[in-house]
């Protein structure tokens, strides 16, 4: 049965769901709902759990580190400038391939200082070997963080997972979620089995360094790792799909089948474009939605043949690539069509930065090709548009 | 007390949890010191350590150098990893998951990685109590990435980046009081300690590990290698700190403060830092003024154990 709910209390009682043993998070708005409901759980006694209330995100991840290393299940949350402090240490997760769950709540980067969401911080942190997952609504932040459990500690994966909610425009908000139950959830996700522990018993060295010799080999066990966590990805989505009756793929379709033209896009701002899509199929015209439900590992194929027949795709990032030719999802995509030899109409669009409101008339705009848009840097080989900059 | 500091060491078990075979310079006191620590640590434990000396001549991989759980996450989080792991054996053991041991997390980092960097976290872990040692291996400088100076880098010193010039004495600030920070957090237990004085060093590290909550040891490890001296020679400088009153050996037990070695009457400073190459560009003067700092603060930490 579904209930009105915060997405953010909804967030904190999925990863109680999960029976979560440890949490090291340390407060940024707008996450911030997230880590108090949490320790408000844990100090309840609802949940099995050791809260610490640590002195920055640096720690925070450093803390998650030790705690997933040492065999227990750990999450965190954060946003913007947390992400940013964590910034070193989410390489080392990953690198260590411990199994750490974050809710990841998406907001600008200073300066100048904003609170509001976009995804700055995310992009910054795109390389950092975490699997990364986006949630359009409240729903599906509820069942991406327990599948993330399933897929990160998967013996095949072993890697961090970051689920992307956007700040505020879903992290804020009130709707209507199911939240599954105990036995269901104990179901889909069993206890977490460590397959190497810090422990007296069984000694073993983590985090050693590696000579030049061997350096690319460990780093390339670990892209393999990362590009083969997909099936596991898809096969934790299906199994999901069964148990609990919502069906999630690494890349979501809305009217694509019919239409030549499609909108390409991350997070709670497909619910826009899908507005302005039922409003052009009402005036006659046919546009697509394609949602990267996961952005890493990135689902080349997936996309490849959603998009194999498109005439003109219409990429919509919410980051400033700061002296990039193109923002960070335009390029992945234009390198795949370049690599597959697609000749398609690619144009990129810049919107929502720190909180702006983005209305479904943009992209109806954008359809029709009246979005008023400006690029700030007229360089030739930029071809990025800035929607909606005041002169 | 003889009787006592073999008792200490006999105690100590053959075993060693920090293997030969490591890549520390010859006559390195910071290794040294951590060999000696593992020993009264023993099985049930788990190392945390922060990039560093230590760390880096110790896993090449895939070789180690440890016989124990030990983790490397990065320079300035050691105390914050020990926190992670600390909060996951306690749930872990209280949930049955794992037998019910007395397991000790420590943590080890040089005194960059304790008195710069890693600042923040460790005094972030020490508040919140968890039941962890940390040491700092002080050799006075950032001597993994070649000898540049920090803020435990004694008055004077030259270092790659505090060098002595025209304009300069060297390093131009006093030596940072890490085991004052540590005690101002009113943990349980925080002592000084120097292998040179190896029964001290146990006595301390017992004491660390059955801290009922944090403890925090500052350790002089001699480096050869950025202290320009002989190599056979640690042992000897790290006495000679001590008798100087440079480097005092005390603890605080619960906030009383206690000398475990008098070295009264104290050598004069000068012969502790006269065959140390980077002390070599200091006049009279200079040196004069380090003296007359040293017998300052020794009466001061004496006015702190009197005060009982
Ligand atoms: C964030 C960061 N900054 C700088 C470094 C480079 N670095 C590695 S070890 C080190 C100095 C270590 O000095 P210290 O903690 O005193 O230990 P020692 O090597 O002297 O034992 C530095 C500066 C790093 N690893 N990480
Ligand atoms: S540089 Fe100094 S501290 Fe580092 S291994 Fe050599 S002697 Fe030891």
């Amino acid at each position: 049965m579904k209930k009105g709910i915060e997405v953010s209390i909804a967030a904190s009682i999925a990863a109680k769901l999960a029976r979560v043993e440890v949490i090291a998070a340390y407060p940024i708005t707008p996450q911030t709902h997230i880590v108090e409901h949490l320790s408000e759980i844990v100090a309840n006694g609802e949940l099995d759990a050791v809260y610490i209330n640590v002195e920055s995100e640096h720690s925070a991840m450093s803390a998650c580190c030790g705690s997933s290393a040492a065999g227990a299940r750990t999450f965190t949350s954060t946003s913007a400038q947390g992400l940013e402090l964590m910034h070193e240490i989410l390489f080392i997760a990953s690198g260590m391939r411990l199994p750490i769950v974050m809710a990841t709540v998406n907001r600008a980067l200073s300066s100048p200082l904003s609170i509001w969401g976009d995804h700055s911080d995310v992009m910054a942190a795109r390389d950092s070997g975490w699997i990364m997952l986006f949630c359009e609504n409240g729903q599906e932040v509820v069942d991406m963080i327990i599948m993330a459990f399933r897929i990160a500690e998967d013996r095949g994966v072993l890697l961090p997972v970051m689920v992307n909610l956007d700040g505020f425009s879903l992290s804020h908000v009130i709707e209507p979620i199911e939240l599954p139950s105990q036995m269901m959830v104990d179901k889909f996700l069993p206890p977490y089995n460590p397959l190497y522990t810090l422990h007296p018993n069984k000694p073993v060295t983590m985090g050693a360094y590696a000579m030049p010799e061997l350096y690319t080999e460990a780093k390339y066990a670990q892209e393999m790792a990362i590009i083969n966590s997909k099936e596991v990805i898809k096969k934790a989505m299906d199994e999901f799909g069964k148990q609990f009756a919502r069906q999630y793929k690494p890349v979501e379709t809305y009217n694509t089948d019919n239409a030549d033209f499609v909108f390409i896009a991350l997070g709670s701002i497909g619910e826009n474009i899908k507005t302005a899509i039922d409003e052009l199929k009402e005036g006659g015209k046919n546009a697509g939605l394609v949602q990267l439900r996961l952005f890493r590992p990135f689902p080349s194929d997936e996309l490849l043949s959603v998009l194999k027949d498109k005439k003109r795709i219409a990429v919509i990032e919410r980051v400033m690539p700061a002296g990039a030719a193109n923002g960070p999802l335009y390029q992945e995509i234009a390198s795949l069509m370049c690599v597959h030899n697609m000749n398609v109409q690619m144009d990129n669009y810049i919107v929502g930065l720190g909180g702006r409101d983005v209305l479904p008339e943009s992209f109806t705009d954008i359809f029709n090709g009246t979005a008023h848009e400006e690029s700030t840097v007229p360089v030739r080989d930029k071809n990025f548009k800035v929607i909606g900059v005041r002169g | 007390m003889r009787q006592k500091s073999i008792e200490l060491y006999t105690d100590n078990p053959e075993e060693e949890f920090a293997v030969s075979g490591h890549r520390a310079c010859q006559g390195c006191a910071e290794i040294l010191a951590v060999r000696l620590a593992l020993k009264v640590f023993g099985k049930n434990t788990i190392i945390v350590m922060a990039t560093g000396c230590m760390e880096i001549i110790s896993t090449p991989l895939p070789t180690t150098n440890w016989t124990l759980p030990w983790i490397h996450v990065a320079f300035e989080n050691a105390a914050a990893v020990a926190s992670g792991i600390e909060g996951a054996l306690r749930i872990l053991m209280e949930k049955n998951k794992i037998p019910r041991e007395d397991i000790r997390v420590v943590a080890m980092a040089g005194d960059g990685g304790t008195s710069d960097i890693g600042l923040q976290a460790l005094s972030g872990a020490l508040e919140r109590g968890h039941k962890f040692t940390y040491m700092c291996l002080d050799n006075e400088a950032y001597m993994n990435t070649g000898i540049q100076r920090s803020s435990a880098t004694p008055y004077g010193a030259s270092t790659t980046t505090s060098p002595p010039g025209k304009k300069s004495i060297g390093q131009a600030t006093w030596k940072k009081d890490m085991a004052k920070i540590a005690v101002a957090h009113n943990i349980p237990y925080v002592a000084t300690a120097c292998p040179s004085y190896p029964f001290d060093l146990f006595s301390k590290v017992k004491k660390a590990r059955m801290a009922e909550g944090p403890s925090y040891l500052h350790i002089l490890s001699v480096c050869p290698t950025g202290w320009r001296i002989p190599t056979d020679l640690a042992i000897e400088y790290g006495k000679l700190a001590v008798r100087t009153g440079v480097f005092p050996l005390y603890e605080v037990e619960n906030g009383q403060y206690k000398i475990t070695h008098s070295p009264e009457p104290l050598k004069s400073v000068k012969e502790y830092i006269k065959g140390q190459g980077r002390f070599k560009h200091l006049n009279d003067e200079q040196i004069a003024k380090i003296q007359e700092r040293v017998t300052k603060e020794w009466a001061n930490l004496k006015s702190r154990c009197e005060l009982k």
